[in-house]
């Protein structure tokens, strides 16, 4: 596994697997009563958020806390980053207090992998969304949730057929999934107008449509992404309502799904935009559990990456006897 | 009892090596505890388990009362993330009775630094309060770094700490036998 | 005084030695002949290497007035002469900007007392580069600075209206409008080519039809109104066709390329250092591969920096808030020679052509771009096309350190660079003392 988790592409089909299986086993441990685990004891893990965003803070705060790291949350507001300090300066100061994990959220691209490959810190880096590029935690909770659902909970999720449909051109969340899903053997089906597909999409490991109908019968899934109305001031789209009647989730498009197909959103949900309230809230919705899966799996990369990190030789040290 | 040398080392316990500790060591754990009433037995991932299961298999031979067995995986409570890195993870099963007020029995393979017994006794106490807490082994191999002993042992084996030691299980690895290595 | 120039090779062809007084040519003769022993004259050692007009550079930044903390007038016209040039034009996106005579006349003034090269101001085409207003061209060409190019090269003249007047009023001292071609419209935000790498990267793209679209609209426009134009960094495929169907109907459209469009591409960008953001952003292979050919077979007249110095904070960052622009002074001479001269596709002649005789002409520069000849100005430099060098921020006059090329073996060295008689550098070391002339 790579030091830092920047990108889904960092991840083999070995790693993902890998992933997966340690977040299914720490998910058990929700269900007793001591929750937390002492793995992570003395170790710091940063939390910076350049960008507000609560339901991943959160999550990810959990997951380390669930471990027993020390944790520690910049958040931009109020804190000197608002105040025009640099990254640069920012991850100095986490070098100085020890950061052994830190946790970047940022608007621009390619941040936290600036911060990996900058020299400014020595810490494992891992990305929870920056810009309009990648958020591999969240395909990571999308891939346990299809799991699950779809393949009985072990090994990858080969032949299942996932669509993706809204706002490509601007997804992290997208992006990232296309490429963990492609990797587990999923095939993707990316459905959106033309005006919010990337340039060059044609070139991504999975099939294009600008027709929804067309691409959801028979899918294993659907993951409706977050489409906002600001958009289109923007000319992406003629107007919300247009939108809506081509490009939104409601029972009868979601009637379209294989039988036991499942519907997922990363959130927050724009309700009557992207998605009917009726969907959402539907059988088929696994949305309010993909908040609790992105606990597990924030801590089995937190548990992965940490405890690669730190082994300073690969000595083979023989395990029989302990 | 033989001591075969094999190309690999030398083997101190064989398959009836390990038949009769395995019943010897069930025996005295239903003698100390009076019956098996509120026995439970946890074996340490990953040898523990199908050593565990074959104590808890035959005490029922000799009780004629099913023995709830689990399984307890360590490591996440392990001390040494630092040194050994990040392990893949295996199951905790506890019986359906839980561990609360209860008589268990941690099983091993092999007692040597104390360590992963710490770590056991850690992962327990997360799962509830046993009554009381023994330690089963089947092999002890010295060389304590942690003021721990075990209750029931089925065999010393001085060690130099060079050697290491080879538990091998036929539910696991197709043969039952202990050999030295080194 | 008299200074002689021994063993170099003009155009890179039979070695001579070169005389010259009070800042002429006086003779030039095969190396080694005994006649030139003339007493009490200065001589220089060329080690056989090649010699070539001075340097003409049309588009540097060099930052002052303004931001004196990435360069100033002394510093970047110190980088320019070891880097082989003679004459370098100042763009005019400082701070005021240069859209004045008083502006022009200052950086044209501390350009001589700096001594290391020619500074010629630009003008800005607009007031404070605002894209509303003329600025007053007329009078910053008449002023001492003799302004001949105007330019809001950070910004592009949008407006087709006030693009036209432009070109029409310049035409009254021959002067060229040197557009910066970029719809603003279509590159809100854009931060790197757009293309597949991009979407992939998920960076605002900057379309190459937003360059393009401005190229075929301006040349169409100095086409109808009968004046000359010239294209900043062009820096596609599409706009090398588009210029090379202009100049085939007769337009008078010039265009240079940069230095790092002819060697760098878009992939630099996955490391997301902004050290190699630069505007128009670096491109794809093929657009490299058209810019080269296009400079090849005389499309694209020359090759000028775009030198763009930046503080050490303002590319020490995510790259979104990297300042865009990239140190060329001294590297262009050996992104040349690696991209032109060592693959064939262009002779020493043509890069005499393409990075002095072009660049002078299209400025209207009368001393420089001269022949290497008796009786024209001793303006040249000499470069080993043999040797190789690193770039090394610690050793360059430049205030910035934004080059693309660190760690990065570059090829042919700058020996000597001589300024109408009077070296600037010597055995690739600033003459300090020769500044102030």
């Amino acid at each position: 596994m790579n030091k830092h988790l920047l990108s889904a592409a960092d991840l083999s089909r070995d790693d993902a697997v890998a992933i997966l299986d340690t977040a299914a086993e720490l998910s058990r441990v929700t269900d007793r009563a001591v929750k937390k685990l002492p793995t992570l004891r003395g170790r710091t893990v940063v939390n910076l958020f350049f960008e507000d965003s609560t339901r991943t803070r959160i999550s990810f705060e959990a997951a380390a806390k669930r471990l027993s790291a020390d944790v520690i949350t910049f958040s931009a507001k109020g804190s000197s980053v608002s105040k025009g300090e640099s990254l640069k300066d920012t991850a100095l100061t986490l070098e100085a207090m020890g950061a052994d994990a830190v946790i970047v959220r940022h608007g621009a691209s390619g941040a936290p992998h600036r911060l990996a490959h900058s020299g400014w810190i020595d810490g494992v880096v891992v990305n929870a969304g920056d810009g309009t590029h990648e958020h591999p935690t969240q395909a990571l909770l999308d891939a346990y949730t299809l799991r699950h659902h779809l393949a009985g909970g072990t090994g990858a999720l080969e032949g299942r057929r996932v669509v993706i449909v809204g706002d490509v051109l601007h997804s992290r969340v997208a992006r990232s999934n296309v490429l963990l899903l492609h990797t587990l053997g999923a095939e993707v089906t990316l459905v959106a107008p033309p005006t919010l597909m990337p340039v060059g999409v044609d070139t991504w490991p999975c099939t294009v449509s600008y027709d929804l109908d067309e691409a959801l019968p028979g899918a294993d899934a659907v993951m409706m992404l977050r489409v906002q109305a600001e958009r289109m001031n923007a000319a992406y789209f003629p107007t919300s309502n247009e939108y809506s009647r081509r490009y939104g989730l409601d029972v009868r498009r979601a009637g379209l799904l294989a039988h036991d197909g499942i519907v997922l959103h990363p959130g927050p949900m724009n309700r009557g935009m992207e998605i009917t309230a009726e969907v959402a809230d539907g059988p088929r919705s696994v949305i309010v559990e993909q908040v609790t899966n992105g606990v597990h799996v924030r801590m089995a990369v937190l548990y992965l990456l940490l405890g690669a990190a730190e082994v300073d030789t690969a000595v083979a040290h023989e395990e029989a006897g302990e | 009892m033989t001591a075969a040398h094999t190309p690999q080392g030398s083997r101190v316990l064989d398959a009836d090596d390990i038949s009769r500790v395995i019943s010897r060591i069930s025996h005295e754990i239903l003698e100390h505890a009076q019956g098996a009433h509120d026995l439970t037995v946890l074996g340490i991932q990953t040898r523990g388990v199908p050593l565990a299961h074959r104590i808890a298999a035959r005490m029922a031979e000799i009780e004629g009362v099913a023995v709830p067995v689990g399984s307890l995986d360590i490591t996440m409570y392990r001390d040494d993330l630092s040194l050994r890195g990040a392990r893949p993870l295996h199951a905790t099963d506890v019986p359906v009775e839980g561990v609360d007020d209860r008589l268990v029995v941690l099983v091993d393979d092999v007692l040597f630094s104390g360590r992963t017994v710490r770590a056991a006794l850690d992962a327990l106490s997360d799962i509830g309060r046993p009554r009381v807490v023994q330690l089963a082994v089947l092999v002890d191999r010295g060389h304590r770094e942690l003021p721990l002993r075990a209750d029931y042992v089925g065999k010393n084996i001085p060690t130099s700490l060079d050697q290491s030691v080879r538990v091998r299980m036929r539910d696991l690895d197709g043969v039952d036998e202990v050999v030295v290595e080194g | 005084m008299t200074t002689i120039l021994r063993n170099v090779r003009p155009y890179g062809e039979d070695a001579v030695d070169i005389t010259w007084s009070d800042g002429v040519i006086t003779e030039i003769s095969p190396a080694g002949d005994p006649r030139e022993d003339a007493a009490g004259a200065a001589v220089i050692d060329g080690h056989g290497a090649v010699v070539l007009p001075g340097l003409v550079d049309l588009h540097t930044h060099l930052r002052e007035p303004g931001r004196e903390d990435a360069e100033t007038i002394a510093s970047g016209s110190a980088a320019a002469a070891l880097g082989g040039f003679t004459a370098v034009h100042a763009m005019a996106n400082t701070t005021p900007v240069a859209d004045t005579a008083g502006v022009v006349e200052m950086v044209w003034r501390r350009g001589v007392e700096a001594g290391y090269c020619d500074v010629h101001p630009v003008g800005a085409v607009t007031v404070g580069l605002q894209g509303e207003r003329l600025a007053e061209l007329g009078a910053m060409a008449d002023s001492a600075a003799r302004v001949r190019i105007f330019s809001d090269d950070g910004v592009c003249v949008s407006d087709p209206v006030l693009m036209r007047r432009a070109l029409e009023y310049v035409k009254a001292f021959d002067g060229v409008i040197a557009q910066h071609a970029q719809d603003p419209r279509l590159t809100e935000g854009a931060q790197m080519n757009e293309g597949a790498l991009s979407g992939v990267l998920g960076l605002r793209g900057w379309p190459a039809v937003a360059e393009e679209s401005i190229i075929a609209r301006d040349v169409l426009l100095a086409e109808h109104v009968g004046s000359r134009v010239h294209i900043c960094h062009l820096s596609t495929s599409g706009s090398v066709d588009i210029v090379r169907w202009a100049k085939a109907r007769g337009i008078d459209v010039s265009a240079e390329v940069t230095p790092h469009h002819l060697i760098l591409t878009e992939d630099l960008a996955r490391t997301y250092d902004p050290l190699f953001k630069v505007n128009p952003p670096l491109r794809r292979a093929e657009d490299v591969g058209a810019v080269r050919a296009g400079l090849a077979d005389g499309t694209i007249d020359v090759v000028a920096t775009d030198h763009a110095p930046h503080a050490r904070e303002d590319k020490d960052c995510e790259w979104a808030a990297g300042a865009f622009g990239m140190l060329g002074l001294e590297t262009a001479l050996s992104v040349v020679i690696e991209t032109m001269v060592l693959t064939g596709a262009l002779d020493w002649r043509g890069v005499a052509d393409r990075m002095s005789v072009r660049p002078a002409h299209i400025a209207r520069l009368a001393d420089q771009g001269r022949p290497l000849a008796v009786g024209e100005p001793a303006t040249l430099v000499v470069v080993d096309p043999e040797a190789t060098w690193q770039v090394d921020a610690a050793r360059s006059p430049s205030r910035s350190a934004n080059s693309p090329f660190a760690q990065r073996d570059m090829r042919g060295r700058v020996l000597h660079t001589v300024l109408r008689g009077r070296p600037t550098v010597i055995e690739g070391v600033l003459v300090s003392e020769g500044a102030g002339a």
